[in-house]
């Protein structure tokens, strides 16, 4: 059923990911392809896997953006731009526009957890879910022919032959810097929902209509350049010898 | 997006094929020429080889019947279905012409407004997606349904002027449609040209607070589905021209040609003028789906730079 469950889900079941602490090594990236080639459906094909021309189906990908504020100064790497790593995969919309659009039935939102998953045996390979996703968070895979996307680690996450530490997504497991969290973002008082409430979590583009279950947690504010620099000129508060040398360079 | 031939085939040849079922359907041809009984199996083939090339970009055309189950949430499904349904009074008007040589009313307008719906059906697969901006509005299955309708009675007076009938009802509409149907495209145009974008680098990120977003480093070096499906680009200035050209082939060209048949009549020449103005639509309408794909710009692309 492309019918969407009603809404909200009893949990909500996502990821929040922390802008401030990702340091865009892709770890996540390569575990979850790891993890996921071999787990639910289909493998995640290369095409021309050792040719020039290489390409794959991947469902966690990271972006890096460069963010200049107003008025800014670009000075190569001293410039005030903020360089922000920024990984991306399916957000598990509450209104999903990829599941709705689906004419076979493939595509659906669990009633109880609000994971998307797709049924790769009633997929017909359209791509039109992929069209409707405004995240690009769903790839078809060329080799299989069937649309492939985050399961949120299904088979980890209700998985009880594996160590309950393992029982997380795969990229979130991974994540050397703890960038990415997973828990009921329908709780309160899951430790992701007090983290997006304490750190001013976000959706990605809301305007869409989708309203993403996944939070992104922006990143916590810099001093500009000038007044970092300031910060270093002011040697008022040095004391004893300190004292004594700045006063005796200032001299000189 | 990317223009994928077998959608552009597609799109255009059901627009065609729908559009001369209405014509057929409203009993506008006369069923006793053999030009009519030919005018309908153009239609079905036009209709069913449209069908056949949209099944040609799945990924596993053999389960292609699961589409026809999620008519409840899916225009996809919904197209699917009515194409299905829309047949059976196709085919009971076609055969009733072939072997009867008779129009018979009912299954005529239940053909007309199956063809009309299946048009929207496929129009609203474009026009429901909010990810791209220029085909989410209203002008969408306006002009898919126009187009149909232009294209429809382009093809009718065709076969009428080819079977000796009466073409200036059909002439008139033709020129109608065309009018209405380039009215609504220039505006549609526009309405792409001048709309401020719904999403931004900013709004994607969530980082407008900060600054001014923009790409540094993509996922990977190289395309993938997302960008080759979706970041399709074509230069603005070669746009423009194909525009015009799809406008000239589309419109201008038939519609002077159509006042060729009108006053040449079921003439030699009435055929040839008529003939050369389906082409020509034909090649306009080509040309219009293209850019109808290549120009829309999709919300993923500012991930990407684009
Ligand atoms: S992020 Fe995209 S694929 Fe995932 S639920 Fe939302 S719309 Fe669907
Ligand atoms: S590609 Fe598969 S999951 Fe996506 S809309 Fe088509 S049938 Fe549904």
């Amino acid at each position: 059923m492309t019918c969407l469950p009603s809404n909200p889900t009893p949990k909500k079941l996502g990821l929040v990911i922390d802008l401030d602490v990702c340091v865009g090594c892709h770890a996540c990236v390569v575990s979850c392809k790891e993890w996921n080639t071999g787990g639910y459906g289909a493998a995640l094909s290369d095409q021309d896997p050792y040719g020039a021309d290489v390409s794959g189906t991947f469902l966690n990908r990271i972006h890096s953006f460069e963010v200049l504020p107003e008025g800014g100064e670009v000075a190569a790497e001293r410039g005030e731009a903020r360089l922000i790593h920024f990984p991306k995969s399916c957000l598990h919309c509450e209104d999903a526009p990829c599941v709705t659009v689906c004419p076979t039935g493939a595509s659906y939102k669990r009633a109880d957890d609000g994971i998307v998953l797709v049924d790769e045996d009633m997929c017909i390979g359209c791509g039109l879910c992929a069209w409707a996703c405004p995240y690009g968070a769903r790839e078809m895979d060329l080799a299989a022919g069937v649309m492939k996307k985050c399961t949120l680690c299904i088979d980890r996450i209700y998985n009880e032959t594996i160590e309950e530490v393992d029982r997380v997504p795969s990229c979130v497991r991974t994540c050397p810097t703890n960038a990415r969290h997973f828990g009921d973002l329908a709780d309160p008082n899951s430790a992701v929902s007090i983290m997006v409430a304490e750190r001013g979590g976000m959706d990605l583009m809301p305007e869409q209509g989708t309203k993403p279950v996944n939070k992104y947690l922006p990143p916590r504010p810099r001093l500009p350049l000038a007044a970092a620099a300031a910060g270093r000129e002011d040697t008022s508060g040095a004391t004893g010898f300190f004292a004594w040398l700045d006063g005796m360079l200032d001299r000189i | 997006m990317h223009p994928a031939l077998s959608i552009i085939v597609f799109t255009t040849a059901s627009g065609l094929g729908y559009g001369l079922a209405a014509a057929l359907g409203l009993g506008l041809l006369n069923p006793a020429l053999v030009s009519t009984k030919l005018a309908h199996f153009v239609a079905l083939a036009l209709i069913g080889g449209g069908l056949l090339s949209s099944t040609l970009h799945l990924g596993n055309p053999q389960r292609a019947w699961r589409a026809l189950s999620q008519w409840r949430s899916s225009w996809l499904s919904r197209e699917g279905v009515m194409a299905i349904v829309t047949f059976v009074p196709l085919c009971i008007s076609a055969y009733a012409a072939i072997f009867h040589s008779r129009y018979l009313l009912l299954p005529g307008l239940l053909g007309v407004a199956g063809a009309g719906v299946t048009v929207y059906c496929t129009s609203m697969i474009y026009a429901s997606l909010k990810s791209v901006q220029a085909w989410h509005t209203p002008l969408t299955p306006l002009c898919y349904l126009l187009f149909a309708g232009a294209g429809g009675s382009l093809l009718g007076l065709l076969f009428a002027a080819a079977g000796g009938g009466d073409t200036p009802i059909l002439a008139l509409l033709s020129i109608a449609f065309l009018g209405a149907a380039w009215t609504a495209k220039l505006a549609w145009r526009r309405n792409m040209e001048n709309m401020d974008p719904l999403s931004t680098p900013e709004s994607a990120t969530g980082l407008g607070n900060l600054g001014r977003v923009r790409l540094f480093e993509r996922p990977h070096i190289n395309d993938n589905y997302l960008t080759s499906e979706m970041g399709f680009r074509v230069a603005r200035k070669h746009a423009d021209k194909l525009a015009k050209i799809s406008l000239i082939a589309g419109g201008i060209v038939p519609a002077v040609l159509v006042l060729g048949v009108l006053a040449s009549g079921a003439s030699g020449l009435g055929v040839a003028l008529a003939a050369l103005a389906v082409l020509s639509h034909a090649v306009g309408m080509l040309t219009e789906r293209w850019l109808f794909f290549a120009e829309a710009r999709h919300a993923v692309m500012n991930y990407y730079g684009g």
